[in-house]
């Protein structure tokens, strides 16, 4: 779910709470800047139905200094996650099983020192999950922390600018 | 910088609530509303400030002005105990769509987030029970601010909004201009109405045989009034109402087949299991509504007409949606559509009505022995009184009593709570109907809990004269639940068996007129004496301790099975 708002404290809590009260788990949930200066842009992973989906949709959407929201499906959108892993450096040293998962993986390291050593991947979430549980297998895995998902739509329309657009024709620039 | 142009936040938001066209304030004082209560003092002449007893009462009261009115109301509190007490108020304004404005003291800036002497997160707390929930730590912030609260509230499909007014913001001294808010992007409280929308609707209606309107309290927020006496006129449509639609219908409009719900009458609950398309208007299809989802009107075409797009599918699926204000689409709709008769359908209508009189109304209105019943009450006050009176009511046995059998003849006239079903409700959205339409007369429906739990109202009825005419139901039980007691938990009264005390001495303690009627014979006489005094006037009437409202949908039950005693 691709959501944008005005950026006005206490937004964030209103969008989760709709979740909640539909009974909902959100899986993973980014708050960034947007292309357009001053709007915000939330990126939410849930699973549940079509029907209930839409009802959280326009539920959101309802709040007034919410812009917009729309959800999508997963072939709807390009969409990525990045993940850190905090490995015992010893390990990686030792194991040479851990620099081939790595590479396999097309993760890089971006930090070694003498106690430990830190693994970024950026990827789709699946297989950010599978290299967790690898570098699980091999121990000395001390910290993995993934960012959610983030998701660019695949549509060739913007469809945040085209409402803008329409409300500012409609209305002037009030 | 205190210069001859400047004035505090507190006055600045007097001005912008002057500037709103606000003419009345429910109010209550307190330790971080101090500064503005004492702006107040400066505005006693153009600013009519209500002393309430109770925060609570304040966002009654508000929601009572505003329901008859049409106008936003506006309460003003102070921080935390003050602030908490109107989350009530707040939450039946949400549910029932008033648009009210609550102003609330908060404390400094400096003491935000500190645990300081009455202070609550009052933006947390009510951001899911609002429209909008605000903070306004700058005096600069507070045209826009109010400016905004006002559009929010009053637009669209209304609701309360917050504001919470640190002590800093009203200290400040500021230049103040009043700001005029009647646009924000990110918010369209009036859609406008879609082609194949109303196209899709009219092919329905036209080819409809049995179609059936329900009415919704969306008619009346929309001004719709006259539209939907149009609509359903031209295409012979029966209309049915919801509990809080019941006045945008006149009673006696020979298309109105009466009340939907739980409590509702027979015909139109039954009817909707019947009909070949439901077209529902303003309304949500609340549980009260509906009976049990799963066996709701499965043979209609269901059309929905809504301002607001996330009720559509959220509790009944409609075939299709009309989205916009009523107003407009009913019009869009009534031009299209064909004129038609269901004259076969609409008769249809009276064996069940006729079936609901002999086994229920008849005995509820017209007892010929034995101790008062409610609806002999309602019915007496309802023919006495004048024609544009406002009903309002308490929750429980008392208002589904005055619901079925008073006779609505004008817009807006009733005001009760219905989402949100609030005990104590009626004494302060009554006194607050006698400030928004002070040329109508206030009927307000009590039973004995509901009258105890803002009782101490009567203290602003007292001190403002408000020509409340209170009805007390009295039957010394929680009526209502003493009801599902009996039928549904093999009659063990828990906690619902009441003891009362004198509200004869309570009256005159108050120093209100009152009258106790215990016969029948007593009745008329003293309705008349209630209507002919001028002011305020308590009436109880001992009622029947253990009357039930029938008929009844029970819980978890089709529309179409309603039982008519338990």
């Amino acid at each position: 779910m691709i959501v944008h708002s005005e950026n006005i404290a206490g937004i964030l809590n209103q969008v989760t709470a709709v979740f909640t009260r539909r009974q909902v788990n959100i899986e993973s949930l980014n708050v960034s800047a947007s292309s357009i200066p001053g709007i915000h842009r939330y990126t939410i992973t849930a699973i549940a139905d079509h029907e209930t989906i839409m009802k959280i949709v326009d539920q959101i959407e309802k709040k007034v200094d919410v812009l917009q929201c729309q959800y999508f499906t997963d072939d709807e959108i390009f969409m990525q996650e990045v993940a850190l892993y905090k490995v015992v450096t010893s390990v990686l040293t030792e194991n040479p099983e851990m620099s081939k998962i790595i590479r396999r993986y097309g993760a890089k390291l971006i930090e070694v020192n003498s106690t430990f050593s830190v693994i970024e991947k950026t990827g789709p979430t699946n297989d950010i999950i599978a290299l967790n549980k690898e570098l699980s297998k091999l121990g000395g895995l001390l910290q993995y922390v993934s960012s959610g998902r983030v998701a660019i739509t695949r549509a060739r329309i913007e469809h945040v600018n085209e409402y803008l657009e329409k409300m500012e024709t409609r209305y002037g620039n009030n | 910088m205190n210069t001859d142009k400047t004035i505090s936040g507190a006055e600045a938001m007097l001005q912008a609530l002057l500037a709103e066209g606000v003419d009345t304030v429910f109010a209550y004082p307190g330790g971080s509303i101090i500064k503005v209560f004492d702006a107040l003092y400066g505005h006693r002449t153009d600013l009519r400030q209500i002393l309430v007893r109770h925060e609570q009462g304040a966002t009654h009261a508000a929601q009572g002005y505003a329901r008859v009115s049409g106008r936003t109301g506006v309460a003003i509190v102070t921080s935390g105990p003050g602030a908490t007490n109107t989350v009530t108020g707040i939450s039946d304004a949400m549910l029932d769509s008033t648009p009210i404005v609550v102003i609330a003291g908060q404390v400094s800036t400096d003491a935000l987030g500190t645990d300081a002497f009455q202070e609550i997160d009052l933006v947390g707390v009510t951001q899911p029970i609002t429209k909008w929930s605000y903070q306004i730590r700058s005096a600069e912030d507070i045209a826009w601010a109010v400016a905004r609260a006002f559009y929010i509230a009053g637009s669209g499909r209304p609701g309360p909004v917050v504001l919470d007014f640190t002590k800093t913001a009203q200290m400040q001294q500021i230049e103040f201009k009043p700001a005029k808010i009647d646009y924000i992007r990110s918010y369209i409280p009036v859609p406008d109405p879609i082609e194949d929308q109303i196209n899709a609707a009219v092919n329905l209606i036209d080819s409809s045989r049995k179609p059936l309107v329900l009415v919704g309290h969306g008619v009346e927020l929309g001004h719709a009034e006259k539209e939907l006496t149009e609509f359903i006129e031209k295409a012979d449509i029966p209309a049915a109402r919801t509990l809080l639609g019941l006045s945008a219908l006149p009673s006696d409009h020979r298309l109105n087949m009466g009340m939907l719900g739980m409590h509702g009458n027979l015909a139109p609950n039954v009817k909707t299991n019947e009909c070949d398309v439901l077209i529902a208007v303003g309304m949500r299809f609340d549980d009260r509504v509906t009976g049990t989802l799963s066996t709701y009107a499965r043979q209609a075409k269901i059309i929905h007409l809504d301002i607001d797009k996330s009720e559509f599918g959220k509790n009944v699926k409609p075939d299709v949606t009309v989205l916009g204000d009523c107003r407009q689409t009913l019009r869009l709709l009534t031009e299209r559509m064909s004129k038609s008769s269901h004259r076969e359908w609409i008769e249809s209508f009276k064996p069940l009505d006729k079936e609901e009189y002999d086994k229920v109304i008849d005995i509820a209105v017209n007892p010929k022995d034995g101790p008062l019943k409610m609806g002999e009450v309602v019915t007496e006050v309802s023919r006495q009184s004048p024609p544009d009176s406002v009903l309002v009511t308490d929750v429980g046995l008392n208002q589904m009593s005055a619901s079925r059998y008073f006779k609505y003849r004008v817009p807006r006239s009733i005001v009760t709570s219905g989402g949100l079903g609030t005990m104590g409700f009626c004494m302060p959205a009554a006194i607050g109907a006698t400030f928004g339409a002070p040329e109508r007369m206030v009927l307000a429906f009590f039973g004995d809990g509901g009258f105890q739990m803002n009782i101490q109202e009567l203290g602003t009825i007292m001190e403002n004269g408000a020509a409340v005419k209170m009805i007390l139901l009295n039957n010394n039980y929680l009526g209502n639940v003493r009801m599902w007691q009996q039928m549904m938990f093999d009659n063990r009264l828990s906690c619902t068996h009441m003891m009362n005390p004198d509200y004869c001495k309570i009256a005159a303690a108050y120093d209100i007129p009152y009258a106790l009627v215990t016969d029948r014979a007593q009745l008329k006489d003293a309705v008349r004496q209630m209507i002919s005094v001028k002011g305020p006037f308590i009436l109880e009437a001992a009622v029947l301790e253990e009357e039930n409202i029938m008929p009844m949908i029970k819980p978890g039950n089709s529309v179409d099975k309603m039982i008519f005693s338990i």
